[in-house]
């Protein structure tokens, strides 16, 4: 996994609540069994005015030049600013996949759902919640400023707008830590082996059902 | 003497408040009971939860196999898993296997896995195959005071054990896989309890629906649901399935019901349920699988069971639900400027006009199926519905996908599938289906259909298409009447 340390980034706008994972990727992109190449079809729905369907050229495609990433002044954004429970809906971490090959490092909202929030951090992607007073302030300017950058620093869990606006937020620490130093969960746990097979000796003693 | 009398009344009293505030201190809710149960270890709040059951299935499974062979890592504990192909199959004739070649090669890698990690897996054409959160209930894979994970959001319906189950992404599976336990931080928890007794034709998933529109799709973030009340303790497995499979659309990971005799008579005599050795010592401990007297919870939220009618989505997200005798909400109602814009946009998608009575919306597609409504009891309730009627000729489809194979050959010995046939729905072989269209079957741009699925989204069964979740009954009343109609005006 990539190191999240610091991030400075164009940020682009997704002005819609409760935006799904079904939307981040449809369902027909789920039938790879890859983990990566799903960046071309995020918001497949949104961003193609045709059907998407997996081995097409996306590069033939008609655009849909109304969907926010599709304007000039939003490619290559790496910060996606959006409403509340973002990636709420369906487990599949085929979406931060997604959002990390678009080339998005973080995404900032009010509030996200829990297990898109969780995978987020299994890919080297940063989600920050911000009150939605701070989240609207920010589409005030990201819509008033072409070129609107953000720097994200993790480590002091900070933001720093292009007028030197800080806002603090949170994140939990032992996320904070694997992410900073681009940490692998299994190799993390692997250190508790002994207590594991500890715990799965007494478990066994005393549920031996589950085990059958 | 009266000096020290007036102190040991003093330490009399002392103590029995002691004693009380230990007891609350020591009063568990049933997720913490769980939770507590399968700590291996903690570290700041984030606990490594050991994990009973791993339920898997094709489509977020095939990264986390490939992550384990690339790093030569095993199976912690193989017999934890079970493994089904559920949403690429085809529920028509499978006896010339998957057309789709994408859809078949995601299949054949589950197959593959399978056999080359030793893992137990039903087949496609497995008489047990289904939708893993159908099939794990049925084979007694799912138990009382398990933990239970699969790559698949809707495995809160397993909570319906008292069992602690929630979904996982795919490196959360693979981390399952080679550690038998998953990274974890303790959530809230929150009581829901529906008290009083359901109207008749008022089902869990009209609970399920009433609850989102209640409490928001964002309303049970961060939260484990406990469903209670006396509703809630009156309805079967299957409507308590059906209950804690929504609580994801309510935003809660887990959601969970007490264990009671209804609880261990279903699992009685199943596949995988204790040896007959081992059944009374489970038993003996599923029976503490409740939250204590004194517990309290992080919120609480009561509905009067009386007040919930017949539920209709009528936007793109579960919580844009009215009860069967409303009209469809005017944006300019809406709370706030974010909520009145999501109201139009999902009016313009869903092709509907504010204030449009429910039951005048016409539909084109019937879906009764998912693993939120295709258990057996789902199907009874439907085939009531539509027994002696025929499903009206303005319906393109109508389909029943029963859960699984079991189910089918159930519902096909209590003569269902004729009733269905009869009336002109299209009965076919179990998988996720149209659920969320990663087979075949698919709505097309524009098509409404009446749903038992769980999730209106946008395009979720077919792009452009347009579901509106209801009931099994209501969604046979409405493949009769060819619109939305109250079913209690049907079954009288
Ligand atoms: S039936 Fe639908 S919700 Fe359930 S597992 Fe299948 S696709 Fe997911």
């Amino acid at each position: 996994m990539k190191p999240f340390t610091i991030h400075s980034g164009l940020v682009a706008p997704l002005d819609r609540a409760n935006v799904d994972t079904d939307a981040i990727i449809p369902k027909q992109f789920l039938k790879s069994i890859k983990r990566t190449g799903f960046g071309p079809n995020a918001f497949d729905e949104w961003r193609y005015l045709d059907r998407g369907e997996p081995g097409m050229d996306n590069n033939l495609r008609p655009i849909n030049p109304d969907f926010v990433l599709n304007k000039d002044r939003y490619k290559n954004s790496s910060i996606l600013l959006a409403r509340e429970n973002f990636g709420c809906g369906s487990s599949r971490e085929h979406a931060p996949w997604a959002l990390e090959d678009y080339g998005f490092r973080s995404v900032i909202a009010p509030s996200f759902a829990d297990i898109f929030f969780n995978n987020c951090f299994k890919n080297g992607i940063l989600p920050i919640v911000l009150s939605a007073e701070i989240v609207d302030r920010l589409f005030v300017e990201v819509d008033k400023h072409i070129g609107y950058k953000l720097e994200i620093n993790l480590e002091d869990q900070i933001i720093t707008t292009p007028d030197g606006q800080v806002y603090q937020f949170e994140v939990d620490g032992f996320r904070k830590h694997c992410l900073l130093n681009g940490l692998d969960d299994i190799g993390l746990t692997m250190q508790h082996l002994k207590k594991i097979q500890i715990f799965e000796e007494n478990h066994k003693k005393s549920q031996p059902w589950l085990f059958n | 003497m009266s000096l020290i009398f007036l102190c040991n009344s003093e330490i009399l009293e002392t103590s029995t408040e002691t004693v009380s505030i230990l007891e609350k201190m020591m009063s568990k809710t049933l997720y913490d009971k769980l939770f507590d149960s399968h700590v291996v270890h903690e570290e700041n709040g984030t606990a490594l939860l050991y994990i009973d059951r791993h339920l898997v299935h094709e489509v977020t499974s095939p990264q986390a196999f490939e992550g384990l062979k690339i790093s030569g890592r095993k199976l912690w504990r193989v017999n934890s898993i079970l493994a089904v192909p559920d949403h690429n199959v085809p529920t028509t004739d499978r006896r010339s296997g998957i057309a789709d070649p994408i859809s078949r090669l995601q299949v054949e890698t589950l197959d593959a896995n399978c056999s080359d990690f030793g893992v137990t897996e039903f087949k496609m054409n497995d008489m047990r195959q289904g939708i893993v959160h159908v099939i794990g209930p049925e084979q007694g894979a799912t138990l009382p005071g398990m933990t239970v994970v699969c790559g698949d959001s809707h495995t809160s319906t397993h909570g319906a054990f008292g069992a602690l189950a929630h979904g996982i992404g795919t490196s959360e599976v693979e981390h399952v896989m080679a550690t038998q336990c998953l990274v974890q931080k303790k959530s809230k928890s929150m009581s829901v309890a529906i008290e009083g007794e359901l109207l008749p034709g008022v089902t869990a998933k009209d609970i399920a629906l009433a609850v989102i529109g209640r409490i928001g799709t964002a309303g049970g973030t961060g939260f484990a649901i406990e469903f209670s009340g006396t509703a809630v303790v009156g309805l079967s497995m299957e409507g308590r399935m059906t209950l804690c499979n929504m609580a994801i659309e309510a935003g809660a990971r887990a959601g969970l019901v007490a264990v009671d005799q209804t609880t261990i008579d279903y699992i009685k005599g199943r596949p995988f349920a204790p040896r007959a050795d081992q059944w009374d010592e489970a038993v003996n401990y599923w029976r503490t699988l409740h939250s204590d007297k004194d517990s309290t919870f992080d919120s609480v939220v009561t509905i009067d069971a009386n007040s919930i009618k017949p539920q209709v989505t009528w936007g793109t997200s579960p919580e844009m639900v009215v009860s069967i005798d409303d009209t469809v909400p005017d944006p300019k109602n809406a709370k706030s400027e974010v909520q009145r814009k999501d109201w139009e946009r999902a009016l313009h998608y869903m092709g509907l006009e504010a204030n449009t009575p429910i039951d005048q919306i016409k539909i084109d597609k019937v879906f009764i199926g998912s693993c939120t409504n295709s258990r057996i009891e789902d199907l009874r309730e439907a085939a009531k519905v539509v027994s002696g009627r025929k499903v009206s000729p303005i319906i393109k489809l109508a389909m029943v996908v029963p859960g699984s194979g079991l189910v089918k050959a159930q519902a096909e010995k209590e003569g269902l599938d004729k009733i269905f046939i009869e009336a002109g729905f299209e009965w076919r072989e179990p998988g996720c289906s149209m659920c969320l269209g990663m087979n075949a079957d698919k709505l097309e741009s524009g098509e409404r259909c009446a749903s038992t699925s769980n999730r209106n989204f946008e395009g979720r069964q077919g792009p452009g298409g347009r579901t509106h979740l209801v009931s099994p009954a209501m969604a046979a009343a409405a493949a009769v009447a060819g619109h939305f109609v109250d079913v209690r005006k049907l079954i009288g």
